[in-house]
């Protein structure tokens, strides 16, 4: 009874808060201390949206962020032009369906993708304004 | 052993031989003396010896070539050469490193302590498996969920665990007195001591882990109204 009371009132083990800490803080350093980790992640993620669309490669950033108890991957890509009118309405996925109207009515736009480690994180503001502009 | 925090001696005080160092590493690094008049033999044992670290002079004044020249020429004559390594990730801990084939690690339970070592494994790179000692834990405090225990810091760090020291009172009084606890097998400290060293030679003991001490109904009574500690 007094531990759970202890517990609700907050009074857990600060062991709990040193081990969130520190999980949070070594993702952060293991990835600066990893450039060529975050380059094939870049590569990779370059080589599944090209398949759908022209990308500028030259001008995409990933940046890493802390959202309360998350680390996101927030990936800036601008998009040149959609190259594939000839792939079959059945194999593209949602996404980019959507994406050809707004991007033909102003390319080049950047599109932000979110991932990784989101532990129930809320949904950041990085996803919502692409779906909201590609309505 | 080989105290390699150059600028920093201090296992000569520790091991009770502070009055009897003469030479030094860099004395000897720099042939000004020959490692037989530099090697201190130990106080409670015949088969310790220690280099000491130079007090004088700065870590960056060895030469990395020359620092592994004289390990090998150690690892000729003993058959456990343990290099203490200064803190840091400078010249001096790559000197230190540069002529070890295996590596341990200290973390004590504390999030800078975990941190430091994960850096530190990642520059120990591929050439070596490092263990891991987890130094001055307190069982009562992570029984109370106030501090990271064994199994907390080794998920963070995933290393092969080598052995438990506890946060002795009875550490520092005999460091004060120069005679190392590690010697007293009779005490439980002393015991976890022994079977590090008894894991670093091979043989299959166990590690044996602090346990908490008892609390008696009187005592948790008083924890009870004594109110919250951090």
């Amino acid at each position: 009874m007094i531990e759970f009371l202890k517990k609700f009132f907050g009074h857990s083990g600060s062991s709990a808060t040193a081990k969130e800490r520190l999980r949070l803080v070594l993702m952060t350093d293991h990835l600066e201390l990893a450039p060529e980790l975050i380059e094939a992640m870049k590569r990779d993620l370059v080589d599944v949206i090209s398949r759908h669309v022209e990308v500028d490669r030259d001008k995409i950033e990933v940046n890493f962020e802390r959202q309360d108890s998350a680390l996101a991957m927030l990936a800036n890509i601008p998009i040149l032009s959609v190259n594939r009118p000839n792939a079959g309405p059945t194999l593209v996925p949602v996404e980019s369906v959507q994406s050809p109207t707004a991007a033909n009515s102003a390319p080049p736009r950047v599109r932000k993708r979110r991932k990784r480690a989101a532990k129930k994180a809320p949904a950041t503001g990085a996803a919502a304004p692409a779906s909201a502009a590609a309505n | 052993m080989v105290d390699a925090d150059i600028g920093l001696r201090n296992l000569d005080i520790v091991l009770g031989l502070e009055s009897r160092v003469k030479h030094h590493l860099l004395d000897v690094l720099e042939e000004r003396a020959s490692l037989d008049e530099a090697l201190v033999p130990g106080k409670h044992s015949e088969s310790l010896f220690l280099l000491a670290a130079a007090q004088s002079r700065e870590k960056d004044e060895v030469e990395t070539s020359k620092m592994k020249a004289l390990i090998l020429s150690l690892r000729e004559r003993f058959d456990y050469v343990l290099i203490d390594c200064p803190a840091g990730i400078e010249l001096g801990f790559r000197n230190a490193v540069a002529g070890a084939d295996e590596a341990i690690v200290i973390c004590t339970p504390e999030v800078a302590a975990v941190r430091d070592v994960d850096r530190v494994v990642g520059l120990l790179g591929n050439r070596f498996r490092p263990q891991l000692v987890i130094n001055r834990l307190r069982p009562n405090l992570v029984k109370k969920g106030k501090m990271l225990s064994v199994e907390d810091v080794n998920a963070i760090l995933r290393l092969p665990l080598l052995g438990v020291i506890a946060d002795e009172p009875e550490i520092i009084v005999t460091t004060n007195r120069g005679e190392p606890l590690a010697l007293r097998k009779d005490t439980p400290t002393g015991a976890a001591y022994h079977a590090i060293a008894a894991r670093v030679a091979g043989e299959d003991v166990p590690a044996p882990m602090p346990a908490a001490a008892k609390v008696t109904i009187l005592e948790r009574v008083g924890t009870l109204f004594g109110g919250k500690r951090a």
